[in-house]
């Protein structure tokens, strides 16, 4: 881990834009945001060097509030534009960021794609198991009694499971993480940053306004009790069997990365013409 | 125009057709390949049925002195391995009293579809000749018989068969021995069908599909970063690319679904690589939302539309311009791109790198509408220059103070941060922004934003190339893409019988450029648009967002038949006498 006093380390505040945040107060989006920038500084890289990439929802606003490049693509899809730019740039350090309507929902397929290429890039995902920007609908990962105006007698659907998800389809990290600790947020984001591959981090990050009775996550999060493991089975058996809330590093793997080699080929397009000829 | 003469033909039409694995397809790749050798230039349409493997293929070739840019009107010869659902290509190869009906007795009569023609039946006995060369395929004597038809001579035949078959050189000589043995049988039909001598090549030429051809455009244009989901007829863009790219430098993702690949090209783009995908129907719809991220974020990238039947699944290996529409209009919010349409096989390169050149060089979206005539069919043509336009983006550099992505400027062009770039990060966004890329939902950001995104386009000087516009008249012929080449023809036989008729194929769709339009129809009183589809989308366009001179009337129908040059010239005629 890099020592933030070393010269050339820049300070979380250099990643933090002076672009007021939209969320709501009491957001638990407001610590993964200071994760961020601790994380960023931890890696030791500079704000041009790295790019956020979200879709829509709530979350999605994070890239403004950070003085990397960012990209604010369309519902869903920030996955697919990230993995464009991490091939064709592979130099750049790529984060994609969103929440779990964006991600589990209308950007499913391209969750399990993401795992299965195993780009080296981080995708954090904060899951407050509801739709806040359009004002409380369930998502993929709420509890199939939840009530709401769209679900007046809850979903009755199972709920998502991501990180099971995430390893079956192939992440070459898994972790869960807890807004309410940014720096314990920090470290795992750090890690999974270094982590070669697709690196998953699930950040539960409680909805205030929509889902208060998340507020007793603070409570119910524990660190993990045994230590991360390279065995997808093993890792896929704890995270079936545990209460939701263990939190750390769950999966490190050693799949071989998707890194096509780019601005290797010499030739020129004429050099191309040859097969063309009569 | 064809002749029925015993002189010298300069230009035949002939249908190779039989079940899938018959070899038809081959058969007709080393046929246009040995008129290429010899010379002649010609045009391979490949047709086929629905099925996957074994349905009935048709290669629908024209070999002629000049180059060609569409299927004549009718077919001197249809040459059937067997007559397996071949009455199915009946629309797609005319016949007449002058025309032959080549078929193996073994296989029985020829569908009445085709007799009732009056075309005169010839007797072929494919299997009893092939089987008498152990080894040997029919379709070698079908090839053999389609060349000595049409007087291609057997040694150009001999070397193209031989290099086709480098890794399988013992077959050879089997196989000369077929196509020897059906030019023997051709000779019986004198030369009635023998094509004039080729003019003299002065330059090179090339073998070259539509799909092929616009892949090489964006190579040329500088596209490096590909992504690619398959769909028919657009699959062999995206398969020459694959390994094309990598020797240049690019790279080529398979993505998951259409809204990945045109997400990943943007997400590459905003990186700073030039990107392109491309699609069909299907795919485009699917992409529409991501065009709107291109139009607002000001994200160059390229969709190449290889246009099919639709709507929906519609008729996927067959061709129609009825993605004009969506093209035009199919984005949510005022959403101004690019639209431009190749108007013949090597057109697919020019008009592909053009558009990778307008989409950087402008920062936004541009589609190519090419169609699945263009992308499948393998033409020879003189070598396309390279026209030298390349992606050439306004990239701001470090160090500028008070860095705006999204400046109002006068040109409506705004210098791109590339990534990587110091002190320049900002947020490509797809939410309406302030000129500093900050999210606003203000009226006077909204309005502002929406008249850079216009005026950047608008203001651009497209040149000449925006349309073909040849000859002078009263009538004019407002066509795109590939009824160009029909209408062309149909033009050029117009004017043999003194009706003067201008053309005007437009190449640049969107914007719109009225004052254009207006200019090349100059003089003009009565207009003919010609397009392939039910609906009339591009009529309705040019009434939209053009003011047509005089009368106008529309000649159109939907694919899979192609428009015929005789259908145009006709309408021509009967307009130029009324």
């Amino acid at each position: 881990m890099n020592d933030l006093t070393t010269a050339t380390a820049l300070q979380p505040a250099a990643f933090k834009s002076d672009y007021k945040p939209i969320w709501c107060p009491g957001c638990g989006d407001y610590s993964v945001l200071s994760a961020f920038t601790k994380a960023f500084a931890m890696v030791g890289k500079k704000p041009e060097e790295i790019a956020v990439v979200s879709g829509i929802g709530c979350s999605s606003r994070i890239p403004a509030y950070l003085t990397s490049y960012g990209f604010h693509g369309v519902h869903g899809r920030a996955l697919a534009a990230a993995t464009g730019l991490k091939v064709a740039r592979p130099d750049l350090t790529v984060v994609v960021a969103g929440g779990d309507g964006d991600g589990y929902s209308i950007g499913g397929n391209h969750f399990l794609h993401a795992c299965r290429r195993n780009v080296d890039m981080t995708y954090v995902v904060m899951d407050n198991h509801v739709y806040g920007m359009t004002k409380g609908q369930p998502s993929p990962t709420t509890e199939p009694d939840w009530q709401s105006k769209l679900s007046p007698s809850g979903t009755g659907l199972r709920v998502f499971h991501p990180l099971v998800v995430a390893l079956a389809a192939g992440a070459n990290f898994v972790a869960r993480a807890f807004s309410g600790d940014p720096n314990g947020v920090a470290a795992i984001l750090a890690e999974a940053i270094r982590h070669p591959g697709f690196s998953f981090v699930e950040v539960l990050s409680p909805c205030v306004t929509f889902r208060p009775e998340q507020r007793n996550w603070k409570q119910a999060v524990h660190p993990a009790p045994v230590e991360p493991t390279d065995d997808p089975a093993k890792a896929a058996r704890r995270i079936l069997t545990d209460d939701g809330f263990n939190v750390g590093i769950l999966y490190r793997g050693d799949r071989m990365v998707y890194a096509p080699p780019v601005g290797k080929g010499k030739k020129k397009p004429a050099d191309l013409e040859r097969g063309f000829e009569v | 125009m064809t002749t029925k003469s015993s002189s010298k033909r300069t230009s035949v039409c002939v249908a190779l057709c039989g079940s899938g694995g018959a070899g038809v397809m081959t058969a007709g790749n080393l046929l246009l390949e040995a008129a290429a050798q010899a010379g002649w230039y010609g045009l391979m349409v490949r047709s086929s049925g629905p099925q996957i493997r074994g349905g009935e293929a048709a290669a629908l070739m024209r070999i002629a002195t000049h180059p060609i840019d569409c299927l004549d009107d009718r077919f001197d010869a249809l040459v059937a391995v067997d007559w397996q659902n071949i009455h199915r290509f009946a629309d797609e190869v005319p016949l007449d009293g002058a025309s032959l009906i080549v078929g193996d007795p073994d296989q029985g009569e020829a569908p009445e579809v085709y007799t009732k023609t009056g075309a005169r039946a010839v007797k072929l006995p494919l299997k009893q000749l092939a089987k008498a060369i152990p080894g040997s395929w029919p379709n070698m004597v079908v090839l053999g018989f389609a060349a000595g038809l049409l007087g291609i001579p057997a040694d150009k035949v001999k070397a193209v068969v031989a290099q086709s078959l480098k890794k399988g050189a013992e077959q050879l000589p089997a196989s000369v021995a077929a196509i020897e043995a059906g030019r023997a049988a051709a000779a019986g039909e004198g030369d009635a069908l023998a094509l004039a001598a080729p003019t003299p090549v002065t330059a090179r030429r090339w073998l070259i599909t539509g799909n092929q051809a616009a892949g090489f455009g964006a190579i040329r244009g500088g596209v490096r970063f590909v992504a690619a989901y398959p769909i028919t007829p657009a699959t062999e863009l995206l398969e020459y690319m694959a390994p094309a790219l990598p020797q240049v430098g690019g790279v080529l993702v398979q993505a998951e679904d259409e809204l990945a690949s045109i997400n990943m090209i943007i997400g590459a783009s905003y990186g700073g690589v030039p990107a392109l995908t491309a699609t069909s129907g299907p795919g485009l719809s699917l992409m529409t939302e991501a065009l709107g991220l291109a139009v607002a974020a000001e994200v160059p990238i390229v969709v190449v539309d290889v246009m099919r039947g639709g709507p929906s699944t519609g008729i996927p290996a067959k061709s129609e311009q009825s993605d004009v529409s969506i093209a035009l209009w199919g984005l949510h919010g005022d959403a101004p791109r690019l639209v431009l349409a190749p108007n013949s096989i090597p057109d697919c390169l020019t008009t592909t790198q053009w558009a990778v050149h307008l989409a950087e060089r402008l920062q936004a979206p541009a589609i190519v509408l090419s169609d699945q005539f263009f992308g499948q069919a393998r033409t020879v043509t003189d070598r396309p220059a390279d026209t030298g336009v390349v992606a050439e983006r306004l990239v701001a550099q470090a160090g500028a103070e008070g860095y705006k992505r999204y400046a109002a400027t006068e040109s409506g062009v705004s210098p791109m941060a590339i990534p990587g770039t110091p002190g320049l990060a900002y947020t490509a966004d797809g939410l309406e922004h302030s000129e500093r890329g900050i999210p606003s939902s203000g009226s006077g950001d909204h309005r502002t934003q929406l008249a850079k995104r216009e005026r950047k386009l608008v203001a651009h000087d497209y040149g000449a190339q925006w349309a073909d516009i040849e000859g002078d008249g009263e009538i004019a012929v407002v066509t795109f893409g590939s009824c160009t080449g029909a209408a062309r023809e149909a033009i050029a036989r117009a004017r043999a019988a003194g009706v003067k008729v201008r053309l005007v194929s437009m190449r640049l769709l969107a914007p719109a450029r009225p004052k254009l339009l207006a200019a090349a129809l100059e003089g003009v009183d009565r207009v003919l648009v010609v397009e392939q589809n039910h609906g009339g989308q591009f009529l309705r366009y040019l009434r939209a967002e053009f003011e047509l001179p005089g009368a106008v009337r529309s000649y159109r129908h939907p694919g899979p038949l192609p428009i015929r040059p005789e259908e145009v010239h006709r309408q021509i005629t009967e307009w130029s006498r009324a």
